[in-house]
């Protein structure tokens, strides 16, 4: 009744080539994005800022570039940690070295370093395919975690080998540190994602996305119809680290405000975007979003369950939700293995015949 | 020369320790195509069971009660059967169910579990440090320091006569028996092997419980070296470029990629820095000490070099394609 696209008609060129062609779909998106705009800033707090928004939001962008790399382009990859410390140390050297920059182009030189770096750790991708690959990128990630530890350089010789954020503006607007106001913080990183976010969904719709599926799907195929693939799997592994080096920039200077390479940007940072990837729906960009919020807002929603609600000691829920966490994980892929936009595209097939099923 | 040669041999034993691991990880995949991440967690779970057994913790009170405490004789098969139950739920809860699903999510049921086991092994025999005692002999090989003046630590002979008997019984194990045969069928073709009447779920038990053995040993011998802790669990992460090294398939692959990467490891550790200095101290300024703590990533580098030579491994299957 209300999701239906008959009587839709698509009478020029622009309408057949929009992104969102139903128009329940369009109204939809502009809701989500007015409420997210102009509703969310009126009750956000620190502590919603810190711990949900924010989070979500830099996940969101973190699983989106793993999602063209992995979800896309097919090309499993576990050093999503280590781009993620790239885009972090390369947006401090960048903010230390040149303090009059703006934010924005901080994080956008952030996003150029680490798609360089993502190029070359790209390279053996040309010749190991698979299982072969997702190790050898463990090999970006320790190294560059190594790297970021060893040498002084990356955070400027301070005596704690830890990198902190210094005030900084986009705009006009302090959106870093502790002193930057909570909403204009969150509307920063909203706009950047939400920027992210229409790019990916027109890049993967596109000449680009089209070549990566196909790779995907069967690489040697796709070679001889004409698609280079040695071009398509580094433009994905340099587009992807793009993303993921912004996302690291993000946590870094918007969000944590301080960093260290083995402790914010560790290995299980990596299985932690890949789970947002997998649970959310590999090769969708809406997927990228349910993902990360699921597995954002999971642990935080665990923990108030077991230590507020049933009281148990803090230690032994630590454990506790450890293990939900596994046992869920699990779950999830058992019963939807295509992730939680399938489950969207399930609702909205329902939907269209819904109420008369016939 | 006598520095190099010990630095090569405590590296080819260190290799051993690290085929111990990847041993657990080759038999799952070849019989069933799962890359078992878990194995790392799995060898944490199996020896804090046989360190609770042998102390006799009360499980979930995390408080040692001596009456309780059973002798090694008794403890070692019935940390082997607990290893089978958790082998037989694994098959029951989450194999069954992901039959014919792609690679990489069962991978991710695999991160899963270990995060399952994790948490289990933490809420069931507590968090903290244990010390494991089978009277594994300690210290340094006598005989040797006194007559070659070489430094080798005798649990790591441990470790190698073990990983040597392992093989040997596994070996036997796949190639005599009856169920070695239909293992081998199994990892040669699920379909063939179901439709000649093999059935799936048993050889699946059996491999995970194998695996779940192998864990025990590595367990117990890493334990015995580092004490048992959440770290032993990253023990996974040693094996991995081990394992691409060798190539995913192969029981003789594990065993020389480890010694290949022990011995590289070790050496770069060691001469590491010194290359180094002697290739860009030309035209670099550099401190030999920077090329310190490279044990989290060398082993990754030197798998790299040789797949981009041999992209199945050393001993892997060739990858045929087909379009």
């Amino acid at each position: 009744m209300l999701y239906r696209e008959s009587g839709q008609f698509k009478t020029s060129y622009d309408a057949d080539q929009a992104v969102f062609p139903i128009l329940q779909d369009r109204l939809c998106i502009i809701a989500i994005l007015a409420f997210a705009f102009l509703a969310v800033p009126f009750f956000i707090n620190d502590y919603w800022a810190n711990a949900v928004l924010i989070p979500f939001l830099v996940y969101s962008l973190a699983a989106l570039g793993l999602n063209i790399l992995t979800g896309y382009c097919g090309q499993l990859s576990l050093g999503t940690g280590g781009f993620l410390a790239v885009g972090g140390y390369s947006s401090f050297k960048l903010m230390t070295s040149f303090p009059e920059l703006d934010m924005i182009l901080v994080l956008g030189g952030a996003g150029v370093t680490t798609a360089l770096v993502g190029l070359l750790f790209g390279l053996p991708s040309l010749r190991i395919k698979g299982f072969y690959l997702a190790v050898a990128t463990l090999a970006a990630q320790f190294f560059l975690i190594w790297l970021f530890y060893k040498v002084p350089w990356f955070y400027n010789y301070n005596a704690t080998g830890q990198i902190n954020v210094f005030p900084r503006e986009a705009l006009g607007f302090l959106v870093t540190t502790q002193k930057a106001d909570p909403v204009v913080r969150y509307l920063f990183t909203l706009s950047i994602v939400v920027v992210f976010a229409l790019a990916a969904k027109n890049m993967v719709r596109g000449r680009f996305g089209r070549m990566w599926m196909a790779i995907r799907d069967m690489d040697i195929a796709a070679e001889l119809i004409g698609i280079r693939p040695f071009l398509m799997k580094l433009t994905a592994f340099t587009v992807s680290s793009f993303y993921i080096g912004v996302a690291g920039a993000l946590i870094f200077s918007v969000w944590l405000g301080a960093a260290e390479s083995g402790e914010t940007y560790g290995i299980n940072e990596s299985f932690l975007v890949l789970f947002m990837i997998i649970v959310g729906g590999l090769g969708s960009i809406l997927g990228s979003f349910l993902g990360a919020g699921f597995i954002v807002l999971m642990p935080i929603g665990l923990k108030n369950l077991l230590v507020d609600w049933f009281g148990m000691s803090a230690v032994f829920a630590k454990h506790l939700e450890i293990t939900t966490f596994g046992v869920l994980i699990i779950f999830f892929l058992i019963v939807e293995p295509h992730g939680l936009a399938r489950l969207w595209q399930i609702i909205k097939e329902k939907l269209r015949l819904w109420p008369f099923p016939h | 020369m006598l520095f190099f040669m010990e630095t090569v041999i405590s590296g080819l034993l260190a290799g051993i320790m690290y085929s111990l691991v990847a041993l657990g990880f080759v038999l799952i995949f070849k019989a069933s195509g799962v890359f078992n991440f878990s194995q790392g967690v799995m060898a944490l779970f199996a020896a804090l069971t046989l360190v609770g057994l042998l102390s006799g913790t009360v499980p979930f009170t995390h408080v040692d009660n001596p009456s309780f405490a059973i002798p090694a004789w008794a403890a070692i098969p019935l940390t082997i059967i607990v290893m089978i139950i958790v082998a037989i739920l694994i098959e029951r809860f989450i194999l069954r169910h992901l039959v014919n699903q792609e690679h990489i999510i069962l991978f991710m049921a695999m991160v899963g579990l270990s995060y399952v086991f994790e948490g289990a092994g933490d809420i069931i025999w507590g968090s903290d440090v244990k010390v494991i005692d089978l009277g594994l002999p300690h210290g340094a090989w006598d005989w040797l320091l006194d007559t070659h003046g070489l430094y080798i630590e005798k649990i790591e002979l441990v470790a190698a006569a073990a990983a040597v008997v392992l093989v040997v019984v596994l070996a036997a194990f796949f190639q005599k028996t009856r169920i070695g045969r239909a293992l081998r069928a199994v990892a040669d073709d699920h379909q063939a092997a179901l439709s000649v009447g093999i059935s799936l779920r048993y050889i699946w038990i059996i491999v995970w419980s194998v695996a779940g053995i192998v864990a025990l040993v590595t367990g117990v011998v890493w334990g015995a070296k580092s004490g048992i802790q959440f770290s032993l669990s990253l023990i996974a992460l040693k094996a991995l470029p081990v394992l691409i090294l060798g190539g995913f398939e192969s029981i003789p692959g594990a065993i020389v990629g480890g010694l290949i990467i022990g011995v590289g490891e070790k050496l770069a550790e060691v001469f590491g820095g010194e290359v180094i200095v002697a290739i860009f101290g030309r035209w670099f300024e550099i401190d030999p000490g920077i090329f310190t703590a490279t044990e989290n990533w060398f082993a990754y580098v030197l798998a790299l070099i040789f797949l981009l030579f041999r992209p199945q491994g050393l001993f892997g299957e060739k990858i045929i394609e087909r379009v």
